[in-house]
């Protein structure tokens, strides 16, 4: 589904990401692990557009999206969440997630002057959809609630919302469990799982949290100083001894 | 999804009939035309709202479009046009103005906007002081008629020379716009321009072309602005450099700063209430700037969002207060 070619990225002679290449099937949940400045958000920042690759190329199901802007990104189908939790903090909750389904409509100055019947069905589908989404959130007391009340863990789970409500192939989760507790931390995994399961979205996630990562990932790409060391499921990258010895080191075996 | 308690609405009936019947109890003529010439800063103030307050853009260059909107009326019906075809007209020349403008403008963001636009607001004046041929240069343009009578079946046409008539005109004109900027506000369309205030990376990644959102909040601040700019220039029955100037962009900043800004009652109370309270202060002189730079320094400080925004504030902690007293509740 998602295909990065040989993509490289210099910030002014500094190499972040060097001669990337790696797939992503659609229904699989990917992980990209490495140890900080490895350059995995600045991997999530070129399939995303934020950051125009030096080199190489991006596709979506065969679509070449290198270095399109981000808001057309989105229309293709990939989604995001960032590393830090970025929702409209000014805003309700029922909001954000409606103005994440925006685009999926033709709502525009117009049809929501004259509150055309073309407005009340796209204002009407958005809502439904949001509900729907709040509802698999488990959010759905708190709909008009504003963002600065929800707890940390709400507040990730909402981030994670706002990106599936339109509905997108592919999901990038850039440390979707920072900050949490082993308890949040599995319920956050839960909830990841079953937006593959009943969304039938692919994810792509970037984690620290090693154990996590190992029960949840199909398969792991492991970086470092932005170049990719291994790929594999979690069985073979346990053993692999580049990844121990740049990365992991005894870790995993205990 | 958008509805307003019944309290509300009760104080908007009063508001609204209290304002209709205006021309009965204003005490004299010069009290009438402060009335009036508030009510256009009230429009022209509640559309930099959109762009400042609600689109997180601080456009310097509104006052601009308002002289914009002056010069092309009283050009226009100096010519020979009538004033209700000069007025839509002065409205699209100010988006296009406005337009050529974003597309430069809109490369900057923040502080850096916000003088990008003042440099182009400065530009204007320049061009309506110097090009003496069509703005009359210093002097500008004096002795227009006023608005051109509406021809109505039985009653005879309406005329616009007279104050009542012209506040109705006024009023009129406030309540439409009212009207258009409630309908964007509270939509999914209007729920985009505050996104990109909040957070323009998030809007981006969610799909939203932050660029062209905000060329559009521009256009429809920028449409309004010259609206109220026209019927200023024909109720004054003159225009000169000083409706274009870099003053009025201020006092409308001013007025949406202590009104309360991203509310909708905010932009009308300031632009309404300062005015007037400036005449009450006739006594104090010149030093009643004094006063205002004072009360301007305590609002930004200890109520950034102005009088009717720290209202709202006060609302809205209740709410949230209520909210997670109740979810304490539903954990328990």
């Amino acid at each position: 589904m998602l295909k990065v070619e040989s993509v490289t990225k210099k910030f002014s002679g500094l190499v972040a990401v060097k001669d990337l290449s790696f797939e992503i099937a659609k229904g699989q949940i990917v992980a990209i692990i490495g140890p900080n400045g490895a350059g995995k958000s600045t991997a999530f920042n070129l399939i995303t557009g934020t950051l125009k690759p030096t080199w190489g190329k991006v596709t979506i199901n065969g679509h070449d999206i290198t270095g399109m802007q981000p808001y057309r990104i989105v229309t293709r189908g990939v989604a995001r969440t960032f590393q830090t939790t970025s929702l409209f903090d000014q805003l309700r909750v029922i909001d954000n997630l409606m103005i994440a389904y925006k685009w999926r409509t033709k709502l525009g100055f117009w049809n929501t002057l004259l509150h055309l019947p073309s407005w009340k069905r796209y204002q009407e589908r958005a809502f439904a959809r949001s509900i729907e989404v709040l509802e698999f959130l488990g959010l759905t007391a708190k709909a008009n609630n504003f963002i600065p009340t929800l707890s940390q863990e709400e507040q990730k789970r909402l981030a994670i919302g706002v990106a599936i409500v339109s509905k997108p192939q592919l999901l990038l989760l850039d440390e979707p469990t920072g900050g949490l507790i082993q308890d949040e931390t599995d319920r956050i995994t839960e909830l990841i799982r079953k937006i593959r399961d009943e969304q039938g979205i692919t994810v792509c996630i970037i984690e620290h949290k090693m154990q996590m990562i190992m029960g949840l990932a199909d398969r792991i790409v492991v970086l470092n100083y932005g170049e990719k060391i291994a790929e594999g499921s979690p069985e073979e990258i346990k053993v692999n001894p580049d990844v121990i010895e740049a990365y992991l080191g005894g870790e995993l075996n205990a | 999804m958008f509805t307003k308690p019944i309290h509300t609405k009760l104080l908007l009936g009063f508001l609204f009939i209290a304002a209709l019947f205006l021309p009965l109890y204003v005490p004299d003529s010069y009290m009438f035309q402060i009335v009036i010439t508030s009510l256009l800063f009230a429009i022209a103030t509640s559309s930099m709202n959109l762009i400042l307050g609600y689109t997180g853009q601080a456009s310097l260059a509104h006052g601009a479009f308002f002289g914009v909107g002056a010069y092309v009326v009283a050009i226009m019906t100096k010519a020979g046009w009538s004033f209700w075809i000069a007025l839509p007209v002065s409205g699209l020349v100010a988006t296009g103005i406005g337009f050529f403008i974003g597309l430069f403008a809109f490369r900057t963001r923040g502080h850096f906007f916000a003088i990008v636009t003042l440099c182009f607001g400065v530009i204007l004046f320049q061009v309506a002081e110097n090009w003496i041929e069509v703005t009359g240069g210093q002097n500008g343009i004096f002795g227009l008629d006023s608005a051109t009578p509406i021809p109505f079946p039985f009653f005879g046409p309406i005329e616009f020379s007279s104050q009542p008539a012209q506040y109705y005109l006024v009023l009129a004109v406030l309540l439409l716009t009212l009207f258009v900027l409630h309908r964007v506000v509270y939509s999914i369309f209007g729920l985009t321009f505050m996104a990109i205030r909040n957070n323009e990376e998030l809007a981006d990644a969610l799909g939203i072309n932050t660029f062209a959102t905000k060329m559009v909040s521009f256009a429809i601040a920028n449409f309004i602005a010259a609206i109220a700019g026209g019927i200023y220039a024909t109720i004054l029955g003159a225009v000169s450099p000083s409706a274009i100037s870099i003053m009025i962009t201020f006092n409308f900043l001013i007025f949406l700063i202590l009104g309360g800004m991203a509310t909708l009652p905010g932009a009308v109370i300031g632009a309404f209430m300062i005015p007037i309270i400036m005449e009450f202060l006739q006594f104090m002189e010149n030093y009643r700037m004094l006063f205002f730079g004072a009360l301007l320094v305590v609002v930004i400080i200890w109520f950034p969002m102005g009088f009717f925004g720290g209202l709202k504030t006060i609302n809205q902690k209740i709410i949230a207060w209520r909210q997670s007293n109740t979810s304490e509740d539903s954990n328990a």
